[in-house]
């Protein structure tokens, strides 16, 4: 029998705001334990939820990002339940009334070959909402220990439809819901700081059976790579369990990304009863089309239209597109650049970027726009000039690159400083090439005897001899030339 | 309204985390059952096309602006605490 | 007899402040040794803080010479019940759970009084959580009655209202989930004041049931209750439930307005279950007030047979979940027996609460239980609508209401050991919280026993102004206030 997988995903977004979602003491990552705290956060008697309105903010923006219905009126629940790391033992949330339904988020499953596109899909959402984080347990051997610095955080919860059917699409769905938090300001997304944190449905059904199968919930999905792993295994599980006459029960199951294996949860003693009810502490919210259109405004280009108009307007092919959209700053700094070069050395423009900037980028571990401080749109753009109009060979970009990168000079005064600037005259460069053969004697033996490559070998002095002033094809046909006339004169 | 209130006074107790004795559990029981005979009468109200009230002067959008204010110092925060260490509760060990 | 000094109103002690008859210094011993006299009779407190109190008396004393008095509240002691925050102060809510906590911070009300100038003292017994209305439920004894030391004093806020008739605090707050301040107030022959919900900040308020919880004052007289009003009352970006009200000048108010008032008598609030003596001298009231001019109507609230239950299901809800963060992890009780965190909280909260909390947890738990949300927490979210309605159908024809406080005086301690008779004790008062509406307890006379009987006003919303000078018309032709309790 055939079996599709049907996998729905909920993600906890982590929105980036100065302070918590329901009191003013700021909210931030890595400090010292239980510094990040008040009496509302530690939920001391007496204390009241007062809502942050630039969360609100962010959950409005990512729903418009998105595409969703933005509810007119919202509220808010208290989701009762008992854990060391939640102070009140219930969690402020939305249940029955979210901010945000609907929409969807865009995907490109893997194409053909790494160069070429891959076919693009919408995975429908069901709702977004707004909740607060739990602080952290850290675990000993006789006890634990909680730090509530966490607790408090903004928490934005985005539930898909179970409309996804493998591990690679989970994937693509995690990597393009990432890309848009984070172009929106929303939040980083780091998931090694659990910015971002992922827990699967997963079922299997016989294809064409249109009934859900059951239900296993994959929690701990900490990586996006082990989100793929994790849904990937417990594909291959369940397919298993069926394949030996097994049933699948509905549980929770652990992933492990270290060792891809999976453990069952113990049930926790009984089923959850949240006891939900609208917090009687808060007011509910109402977003209007003035609040809806500010936010609006204020909604950058997602990755896959910015692409689609890339390859439109500057004819730049997949893959420099694909390299060049998912880094917001990346492709601010490619558009100011080519405001100054003109639109017709976009493609030049992008190739710098993707063969120069961008490892410069890593190497420097700096983001694009950081060293887009040091370099320039304006130098970018004079070093693309300089090549196009001749006053440099493209052999010498990597050379001026790497000075405009240390020295943050324009790239004219580098070139004319290294003496990269012109071309050599023909007397000077024939020079060169007899001297290059002149000296390998073995070379010049093998071309000779009909071994064309062995050219290859009197390039290298030459072309350090002129420092990069030297074109390339002229050397080839200056080599060719000379090497012809040791044949004839033979 | 739920026909005959069955209060499973285990399972209740068992969600509202509280342990109770054996002449607890008897008590409680009874003495809700009667309560609950009483909110019984309830069900006799017609609330059709009744909005329910959550607040007797409902407000809308009560929020802050987004600026941080001082908090508590970590020993602040753990002086009522009844165990830490390295300025966090301590707490028994969780047994998922 | 001339009072003992601490028996005397705001009003009279300011204009003796004022003139440097006394010193708030003076005010402050005169309280701490009037407590030391009767509290071992008494019990009205939990702890007090004597030093901490002649401190900010002494600091009343030096704003006052160098000419910066604060008002009307500036230098005279008043004591919060414990269920009210005060930074470095113990915060107990009468209960086990809390008995070593001290809270780090300030309530809104506390910090409003000590920027009137009060002097914070003392913290007073409650039943605990606020849940009763007895004072019998505190974990630290049972508060007794100052006109009869063998009764309740009321409850919850009983210790509030026995502090303030037996001469210990000038002025007190307490609470009002369901006639926590009215009915002591009554029991104890003192005002009692429970303002519109969102007049007065709860922030710093230990929670029972949030959506019908208020703070107000306890005082001697309708103007000491308006002016301790004026220190609390107005918004507060820390509770966002606080309203933007206008407060005004209510001391002020009283003097400008003097009806005549169209009083609503709801017959609802005269049936069964009332006590022949309370019932006669409302009555008497209600002649007064017609003698006064009032125009004197009678008014149906027909959905007041289903306050009791309506009530008691959202109260339960909200209380069973507000009383969650009582675990024993951050702060509060902890059990020495618990093997993981889970049984933690099983014996941390079994130890810590009294019969009563963890009685109206498990209602509350149950009632929000997975299939009966719909048939109780939601029916009852609807029929408080149909309540609230009935109370503003009656003020298009009325100013105010004028019922019963209490439908009994004050019983003996232990009297009433069935839950659900002592429910009975609220039933008229709880409608005001479930409509938000102010209202006020005043004494209006003694049983042929000499206890003392309250008569409840209601207002309109945010109408405080008027509700306290129609309190005061009655109050000014009578002189239930200027009696005391035989304690000396
Ligand atoms: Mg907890
Ligand atoms: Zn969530």
């Amino acid at each position: 029998m055939n079996y599709e997988a049907v996998i729905g995903l909920e993600v906890h977004v982590q929105i980036r705001t100065r302070t918590k979602v329901f009191s003013r003491v700021a909210a931030g990552y890595g400090q010292p334990p239980n510094t990040l705290t008040d009496p509302v956060v530690l939920a001391l008697p007496g204390t009241l939820p007062v809502m942050n309105k630039a969360a609100l903010d962010a959950v409005i923006k990512a729903g418009l990002l998105l595409g969703c219905e933005i509810a007119p009126v919202c509220k808010w629940d208290r989701k009762n339940y008992f854990y060391p790391d939640s102070p009140k033992n219930y969690q402020i949330s939305q249940y029955d009334q979210p901010i945000c339904a609907g929409g969807s988020v865009e995907i490109e499953l893997p194409g053909p070959a790494r160069n070429v596109m891959g076919e693009h899909q919408r995975i429908p959402l069901t709702r977004i909402h707004l909740e607060e984080d739990v602080g952290k347990l850290n675990h000993f051997a006789a006890d634990s220990l909680v730090d509530y610095n966490r607790a408090g955080t903004p928490l934005m919860e985005i539930v898909s439809e179970p409309a996804l059917h493998s591990a690679e699409e989970a994937f693509a769905y995690l990597t393009s819901l990432r890309a848009t938090m984070v172009y929106g300001g929303i939040s980083d997304c780091d998931m090694e700081k659990g910015q971002l944190r992922c827990d699967a449905n997963i079922s299997i059904r016989p294809v064409g059976e249109t009934k859900l199968g059951t239900k296993v919930e994959l929690k701990n999905l900490n990586s996006i790579s082990f989100v793929r792993d994790g849904i990937a295994h417990e594909i291959k599980r369940q397919l298993a369990v069926l394949e030996r006459g097994g049933t699948l029960v509905q549980e929770t199951r652990d992933y492990d990304g270290q060792t891809g294996t999976s453990q069952s949860l113990r049930s926790k003693e009984m089923a959850h009863d949240y006891r939900y009810f609208p917090d009687p502490d808060l007011m509910p919210v109402k977003v209007d089309e003035t609040w809806k259109a500010r936010l609006r405004g204020e909604c950058p280009e997602l990755p896959f239209d910015k692409q689609r108009r890339f390859a439109d307007r500057y004819q730049l092919p997949y893959t420099l597109t694909s390299v060049l959209v998912w880094d917001r700053e990346l492709a601010d700094y490619f558009e100011a650049t080519v405001q100054l070069t003109g639109r017709e050395k976009a493609q030049a423009v992008a190739n710098w970027i993707v063969n120069y900037f961008l490892r410069e980028c890593g190497e420097k571990r700096l983001t694009a726009a950081a060293l887009g401080v040091v370099i320039t749109p304006a130098h970018a753009a004079e070093l693309i000039q300089l090549v196009d109009s001749g006053q440099i060979l493209s052999n010498a970009v990597a050379t001026v690159s790497a000075g405009m990168f240390s020295t943050h000079e324009k790239p004219q005064a580098i070139a004319a400083r290294e003496g990269l600037a012109g071309r050599t005259d023909a007397g000077e460069l024939e020079q060169w090439c007899r001297d290059a053969i002149a000296a390998n004697a073995k070379a010049l033996a093998e071309f000779l005897a009909g071994k064309d490559s062995a050219i290859n070998a009197f390039k290298g002095p030459v072309m350090k001899a002129a420092k990069g002033r030297a074109d390339p094809k002229q050397v080839d046909a200056t080599l060719r030339r000379l090497l012809a006339g040791q044949q004839t004169g033979r | 309204m739920a026909s005959a209130p069955q209060l499973n006074i285990d399972h209740v107790a068992h969600l509202a985390r509280l342990a109770l004795s054996p002449e607890e559990k008897a008590r409680y029981a009874q003495q809700l059952g009667d309560v609950l005979h009483h909110i019984e009468q309830l069900g006799k109200v017609d609330v059709t096309g009744v909005e329910p009230t959550a607040h007797a002067f409902p407000l809308v959008n009560v929020w802050a602006e987004d600026t941080p204010r001082p908090g508590l110092t970590a020993e602040a925060a753990l002086r009522n605490a009844p165990a830490q260490r390295d300025h966090m509760v301590v707490v028994p060990k969780v047994v998922e | 007899m001339a009072d003992p000094i601490s028996l005397k109103s705001i009003a009279e002690l300011g204009a003796l402040l004022e003139a440097k008859a006394i010193s708030a210094v003076e005010l402050a011993q005169a309280v701490i040794a009037r407590t030391q006299a009767v509290e071992g009779r008494v019990h009205a407190f939990n702890s007090r803080d004597e030093s901490g109190a002649l401190a900010a008396a002494a600091a009343s004393d030096a704003r006052r010479a160098a000419g910066q008095a604060r008002g009307p509240l500036d230098g005279i002691p008043v004591g919060l019940k414990d269920v009210i925050a005060a930074a470095g102060q113990p915060l107990t809510a009468s209960s086990r759970m809390l008995a070593n906590f001290v809270s780090p911070y300030d309530a809104t009300v506390t910090a409003r009084l000590k920027e009137a100038g009060a002097v914070l003292w003392g913290r007073l017994n409650c039943d605990e959580f606020a849940m009763g209305s007895s004072t019998e439920n505190s974990a630290f004894g049972p508060t007794a009655n100052p006109w009869d030391l063998a009764r309740v004093p009321g409850g919850s806020s009983g210790g509030s209202a026995a502090a303030l008739a037996a001469g210990e605090a000038c002025a007190t707050l307490g609470s009002d989930t369901g006639g926590s301040i009215r009915q002591p107030a009554a029991l104890c022959g003192v005002v009692g004041l429970k303002p519109t919900y969102g007049l007065v900040s709860r922030y710093g308020l230990i929670a029972f049931a949030s959506s019908l919880d208020q703070i107000g004052p306890f005082a001697r007289t309708v103007e000491d209750a308006a002016t301790v009003l004026g220190a609390i009352a107005g918004h507060d970006p820390l509770d966002s439930t606080s309203f933007h009200a206008e407060v005004p000048d209510y001391r002020a108010e009283l003097k400008r307005r003097t009806g005549p008032w169209r009083l609503g008598i709801p017959k609802e609030y005269f049936g069964e279950g009332l006590d022949p003596a309370v019932g006669a001298a409302v009555e008497q009231a209600i002649a007064y007030y017609r003698a006064q001019g009032c125009e004197i109507k009678p008014v149906s609230l027909p959905h007041t047979p289903y306050c009791l239950d309506t009530y008691y299901i959202i109260a339960t809800a909200e209380a069973s979940s507000n009383l969650a963060r009582f675990d024993g992890v951050r702060y509060g009780h902890r059990s020495k027996f618990a093997t993981d965190a889970v049984d933690l909280y099983f014996k941390s909260r079994a130890e810590g609460f009294g019969a009563e909390v963890k009685r109206r947890i498990i209602l509350g738990t149950y009632v929000l239980s997975s299939g009966y949300y719909d048939a109780y927490y939601l029916r009852a979210q609807k029929v408080r609508t149909l309540i609230r309605q009935d109370f503003l159908n009656a003020y298009r024809e009325v100013d105010a209401l004028l019922t019963p406080t209490s439908p009994v005086p004050a019983f003996k301690l232990g009297e009433k050991s069935d839950p659900l008779a002592l429910y009975l004790c609220d039933i008229y008062t709880i409608g005001v919280n479930l409509a938000g509406l102010p209202a006020v307890s005043v004494p209006c006379g003694f049983t042929p026993g000499g206890l003392p009987i309250g008569l409840q006003l209601i207002g309109q919303p945010f109408q405080e102004a008027n509700l306290l000078a129609i309190a005061q018309a009655y109050e000014r032709g009578h002189d239930w206030v200027l009696r005391r309790p035989a304690l000396d």
